[in-house]
C-alpha cells in the first residue's frame, strides 16, 4: 500500500505540475505564442522536472536512511539492559517488537515493554511515512511554484530542458563503464581475499585441484592448482575450434562467394538459428545424444571414449560456435573490394584460386580477429561443459576422458548459498578474474584487429 | 606465358606444351570442384546439425506432454473417513470460534488415511490380483491423495458416495508404459514391483489407463516427492519477471546511451573509451556477470538469494551492450539527409533526434530488444551463481520471492537421478523454452512489419 501511495503521489504531482506550467505559459503568452521563446509544453516539462526531482530526492533519501532511523527509534524504546545485553537476545527482541508492530503476533507471551514498544513503533512508522509523503509533496510544490514564477517570454525553457535530457543520456551511457568497473572491482576484491588464504603461486602454478569443503575449521583448505582447469579449458576450446573453424569458414566462403541468392537467403538464417539456441540445450543434446553416440563409436573402433568427456563437450561447443565464426567471416569476406576479385579473375584464375590466393589473404586479419572472438566465447562457455565434460579436474592429456574447466569450477564452488568467508567459495572469484583476464586480452586484440581491418577497406 | 601458348593453338597443336596445359587445367578445374564441394558440404552439415538438434528434442520431448492417468471409481468410504460433519455457523457462535472449528475439522480430514481410499479403489478395479498396499502406492502419484482430500473439503457431501475420477499415474508407470525403461531387465532392477507392472499393463490394455494431456506441466511447480506432478509454472513466472525487468531496465538505458554516443557525444578520448568498453562488455563471458551479481547484488546490497529481482538485474547488465550496439547500428543507418532537413527547418538537435531520427529506428530497436531479451531468458550460468538453482515449490508472487527460471529448471531436471523419467520431461521443458523464444521472435516480426508500414 505504501508504494501505491508513493506512486499515486508522484503521478499526481506530475500531472499537476505539467498542467500548471502549460496554463501559466499560455497565460503569459496572452493569446500570441509568438513572443514566447519556448513553446508551452517545454514550460510544462520544466515545471514538472522542478517539481518531481526534489520530491524524488526526498523519497530516495528516505529509502536509504529510513531503516536506520526506524532501528534507532526502536532501540530507544527498549529497556537499557536489553540494548546493552547479549547481541543475539537484542536481535530477538527487535524481531519480536517488529512482529508485534506489524500485528503479526509473537510466539509465547509478550513482555509488557515489548507490547508498548510494538505499539509505539507502529505509530512511529505511520507517522514518519505520512510525514515523509507530506515533506516530499511540500518540496515538490515549492519547486513547482518557484519554476512557475520563472515563466516569462524570454525564458529559454527549451534549451534548459534539452540540456537536462542530454545530461541524462550521458549518465545512461556511463552505466556501461560502471558495469566494467563493478566487474573488475568485485573480482579483484574477492580474489585478493582469496589470495590471503592461498598464495598466488600455489594457485597459478599448482597442478592439483582438490578444494576441501572443510566442515571443521582445521585450517586445511585443500589444494587450488589452476593448471588442470586451465588445461581442460584449452583442450575443450581447441576441440571446439577444430569443429567450428573449418565448418564455419567454409560455410561463410560458400555463402558469400558461390551460393545463389535464394540459397543464401535460406541457408544463412538457418545456420544462425544455431546461435540463438541457449547453451543449456546444447548441454542436454551432448549429454543425451552426442555422448552416448561417441561412446558407441569408440567401442566400435576400439578406442575407449567416455560419454561425458572433453571430446563430447568440445564437439557440442563447436556446433554452437559455427554460426559465430560463419557470420563474422561472412561480413569480412564480403567487405573485400570487388576490384580485387575482378583483377584476379581477369588474369585467368579460377574462382577458388581467387578466393584462396586473393580474397582470404586480404581478409586474413579480420578472419583471425573473428577466430579470436570465437576462442574467447569458447573459454567463457559454461553450461555445455558443466553438463557434458564430466567434471574431473585432473591434469591429463587424453581428450576421450572426462575433464573440467575454469567455468565448471566457478559454478561448483559458488552455487547460491554461500558465505563469502572461506577460500572454498572465494576461489570462484580468483577463477573468474583469470577467465576475465584471458577473454579480455583476446577480445581487445580481436576487436583491434577487426576494427583496423574495417578501416582499411572503408 | 600460358596466354601466348593458347593464343596460337594451331602452331602448338600436339606439342607437349599443350597437353601440359590441359593437364594443369584439368587439375585446376578439379580443385575448383573440390573447393566448391567443401563449401556445400559445410553448409549442409551445419544445417544438418540444426535439423538433427530439433528432431532429437522433438522426438524426446513430445511424448512427455502426455501422461498416463488411471480412471477409477473412488468411494469416499465412511468407514475410513471417520470425521464429524463439516461445522456450520450457529447463531450463537462467534466467527473466530467457527473458524477454529473449521480448522480443527480440516486437520481431522487431513489425518484420514487417503492412501487407503486410493488403494481400495484400485483393488476394486482388479479384484482377482493379489497386491500389497505398496504395489498400489507405486501405481498412483504420491500427491493424488491431497487432491482427494481437497475434493472432500470442498464438498463434504461426497461422504459415502462413489465418483469416477482420473488419478495421475506415478512417474514410474509413465516410464514403464512408454518403454523408457528396458522391459527385459530383471525384476529386482525395475523401478516398479511386479504386481504394479502387471496392473499397469492390464489397465493400459483395457483403457482404464489412458494417456492424457499433461496439464500439470503448465499448472504446477517443481516437485520432488511426486515427479509425475512436477511442472514448469514457477520457473515460467520467474523467467517472466526477469524478462520484464530486462525490458524495463536494459532497453531504455541501452537506447539512451546509444542515442548519446551516436548523436550527441563529442569525439574524444572519453567517448572512445566508452565505445571500446561497450564492445568488450558484449564479449565478457556471461558467468562473469554472475560473479558480479553474487558480489554486488547479493553480498553488498543484500538482495534476497534466488530472487528474480537479482537475476533480472544481472541479465539487464548482460543485455545492455547488445541493445546499445544494435541501436547504434540502426541510428547510423538513418540517412543524414533526414537530420539535415530537420535541422535546416530550425529544429534543435534534440528535436531532430527525438522527433525525426528515433521514430525511423523503431523497427531496429525493437529487433535489438527481442534479440537481447531472447538471449537473456535462455541464459543459465549467471543465474546459478546467485542461487536460482534452488528447489522452489511455491509460486513467486513478487520479484523478490524465491524462484527459478526456465533454463535453470531444464538444468535441474537434467541432473535429476530419475533419468528415465526426467530426460523426456527435460526435452519437453526445452520445447517450452524454445516456443517462448520463437513466440518472442514472431511478435518482433509482426510488430516490425507494422512499424515499417507506417514509416
Amino acid at each position: 500500500m505504501n508504494s501505491l501511495v508513493v506512486a499515486a503521489l508522484l503521478l499526481l504531482l506530475l500531472a499537476l505540475s505539467y498542467q500548471v506550467g502549460l496554463s501559466r505559459s499560455r497565460a503569459v503568452a496572452g493569446g500570441s505564442t509568438l513572443k514566447m521563446h519556448s513553446r508551452p509544453n517545454y514550460h510544462g516539462l520544466m515545471v514538472a522536472l522542478w517539481c518531481l526531482v526534489p520530491a524524488l530526492a526526498i523519497l530516495l533519501i528516505w529509502f536509504f536512511v529510513g531503516d536506520d532511523v526506524v532501528r534507532s527509534y526502536t532501540l530507544s524504546l527498549l529497556p537499557a539492559e536489553v540494548v546493552n545485553g547479549d547481541p543475539t537476545q537484542l536481535r530477538d527482541a527487535l524481531r519480536r517488537v517488529e512482529q508485534i508492530s506489524t500485528g503479526f503476533g509473537v510466539v509465547g507471551d509478550a513482555q509488557p515493554y515489548e507490547n508498548a514498544a510494538g505499539q509505539a513503533l507502529h505509530e512511529f512508522r505511520l507517522l514518519t511515512f505520512w510525514a515523509m509523503v507530506a515533506v516530499a509533496a511540500g518540496v515538490g510544490i515549492i519547486g513547482l511554484v518557484a519554476m512557475r514564477a520563472r515563466i516569462a517570454p524570454r525564458l529559454r525553457a527549451r534549451n534548459e530542458f534539452e540540456t537536462i535530457v542530454k545530461v541524462l543520456l550521458a549518465i545512461c551511457s556511463g552505466i556501461a563503464i560502471l558495469t566494467t568497473v563493478g566487474i573488475i572491482a568485485s573480482l579483484l576484491r574477492e580474489a585478493l581475499r582469496f589470495f590471503s588464504f592461498i598464495s598466488p603461486a600455489d594457485f597459478f602454478f599448482g597442478t592439483v585441484w582438490a578444494p576441501r569443503f572443510a566442515a571443521t575449521a582445521s585450517g586445511d583448505y585443500g589444494q587450488y592448482g589452476l593448471l588442470p582447469l586451465l588445461w581442460g579449458t584449452i583442450m575443450v576450446s581447441a576441440i571446439a575450434m577444430l569443429v567450428a573453424i573449418p565448418l564455419g569458414l567454409m560455410s561463410a566462403i560458400y555463402l558469400a562467394e558461390y551460393a545463389p541468392r535464394k540459397v543464401r537467403a535460406f541457408a544463412k538464417p538457418m545456420i544462425e538459428i544455431l546461435a540463438g539456441i541457449p547453451s543449456v540445450i546444447y548441454g542436454f543434446f551432448a549429454l543425451v545424444t552426442l555422448g552416448p553416440a561417441l561412446s558407441a563409436l569408440g567401442a566400435m573402433i576400439g578406442v575407449p571414449i567416455r560419454a561425458t568427456s572433453a571430446l563430447t563437450a568440445g564437439i557440442a561447443m563447436g556446433i554452437m560456435i559455427i554460426p559465430f565464426v560463419s557470420s563474422l567471416s561472412d561480413d569480412i569476406i564480403t567487405q573485400v573490394p570487388r576490384a580485387m576479385r575482378d583483377g584476379s579473375l581477369g588474369m585467368g584464375a579460377t574462382k577458388s584460386e581467387t578466393i584462396k590466393r586473393v580474397v582470404l589473404p586480404a581478409a586474413l586479419p579480420g578472419i583471425v580477429g573473428a577466430f579470436l572472438l570465437a576462442v574467447s566465447k569458447a573459454f567463457g562457455e559454461t553450461m555445455i561443459v558443466v553438463l557434458a565434460a564430466g567434471n574431473a579436474p585432473i591434469l591429463r592429456f587424453n581428450p576421450f576422458e572426462a575433464t573440467s574447466t575454469v567455468t565448471v569450477s566457478i559454478v561448483n564452488q559458488l552455487t547460491g548459498d554461500t558465505n563469502f568467508a572461506s577460500p572454498q567459495s572465494l576461489v570462484a572469484f580468483a577463477l573468474g578474474l583469470t577467465l576475465f583476464g584471458m577473454t579480455l586480452c583476446l577480445n581487445v586484440i580481436a576487436l583491434y584487429v577487426v576494427r583496423k581491418y574495417r578501416e582499411q577497406y572503408e | 606465358m600460358s596466354v601466348s601458348a593458347m593464343s596460337s593453338p594451331a602452331a602448338s597443336a600436339g606439342s607437349p606444351n599443350r597437353s601440359r596445359i590441359q593437364a594443369s587445367l584439368r587439375r585446376r578445374r578439379n580443385a575448383e570442384k573440390r573447393f566448391r564441394f567443401y563449401g556445400i558440404a559445410s553448409v549442409t552439415v551445419a544445417i544438418g546439425f540444426v535439423l538433427f538438434l530439433f528432431s532429437t528434442i522433438l522426438h524426446e520431448g513430445l511424448p512427455a506432454f502426455w501422461q498416463p492417468v488411471v480412471k477409477v471409481d473412488v468411494t469416499f468410504d465412511p468407514a475410513i473417513i471417520k470425521v464429524d460433519p463439516k461445522p456450520v455457523a450457529d447463531t450463537d457462535q462467534s466467527p473466530a470460534a467457527l473458524r477454529r472449528a473449521n480448522l480443527d475439522w480440516q486437520r481431522k480430514v487431513t489425518m484420514v488415511n487417503w492412501n487407503r481410499i486410493i488403494e481400495n479403489s484400485i483393488r476394486a478395479e482388479a479384484p482377482d490380483v493379489e497386491m500389497s498396499a505398496r504395489d498400489v502406492q507405486f501405481l498412483v502419484s504420491q500427491n493424488e491423495r491431497y487432491r482427494l482430500r481437497d475434493m472432500f473439503v470442498e464438498n463434504p457431501d461426497l461422504l459415502g458416495k462413489t465418483v469416477p475420477i482420473e488419478l495421475l499415474a506415478s512417474a514410474n508407470v509413465d516410464v514403464w508404459l512408454k518403454g523408457d525403461i528396458d522391459r527385459s531387465l530383471a525384476s529386482d532392477r525395475q523401478q516398479l514391483p511386479e504386481a504394479a507392472r502387471m496392473l499397469a499393463d492390464r489397465f493400459y490394455e483395457d483403457g482404464r489407463i489412458r494417456m492424457a494431456f499433461s496439464s500439470v506441466l503448465f499448472t504446477n511447480t517443481d516437485s520432488r516427492n511426486a515427479p509425475a506432478e512436477a511442472g514448469l509454472l514457477g520457473a515460467f513466472i520467474g523467467s517472466l519477471y526477469m524478462m520484464i525487468i530486462v525490458i524495463v531496465l536494459a532497453v531504455p538505458v541501452g537506447v539512451a546511451s546509444a542515442i548519446y554516443l551516436e548523436e550527441f557525444a563529442p569525439k574524444n578520448k572519453l567517448t572512445d573509451l566508452i565505445e571500446v568498453n561497450i564492445n568488450n562488455l558484449a564479449a565478457v563471458p556471461s558467468i562473469v556477470f554472475g560473479l558480479l551479481g553474487a558480489a554486488v547484488f547479493i553480498n553488498y546490497f543484500h538482495l534476497p538469494l534466488s530472487a528474480p529481482m537479482a537475476g533480472g538485474l544481472v541479465l539487464s547488465l548482460m543485455t545492455l551492450p547488445t541493445v546499445i550496439i544494435a541501436t547504434r547500428a540502426s541510428l547510423r543507418a538513418v540517412p543524414p539527409s533526414l537530420r539535415q532537413a530537420a535541422l535546416g527547418l530550425g529544429a534543435s538537435r534534440t528535436q531532430t533526434v527525438f522527433h525525426h531520427v528515433l521514430p525511423v529506428t523503431y523497427p531496429g530497436i525493437l529487433t535489438a530488444t527481442i534479440i537481447g531479451v531472447a538471449q537473456a531468458i535462455g541464459e543459465t550460468a549467471p543465474l546459478l551463481l546467485i542461487g536460482m538453482n534452488a528447489f522452489v515449490t511455491t509460486l513467486p508472487v513478487t520479484p523478490l520471492d524465491q524462484s527459478t527460471a526456465l533454463p535453470v529448471q531444464i538444468f535441474l531436471w537434467e541432473g535429476n537421478e530419475n533419468r528415465n523419467y526426467f530426460e523426456p520431461k527435460t526435452a519437453a521443458a526445452i520445447i517450452v523454452l524454445l516456443s517462448v523464444m520463437l513466440a518472442l521472435n514472431a511478435i518482433a516480426i509482426v510488430l516490425r512489419s507494422r512499424f515499417e508500414r507506417r514509416a
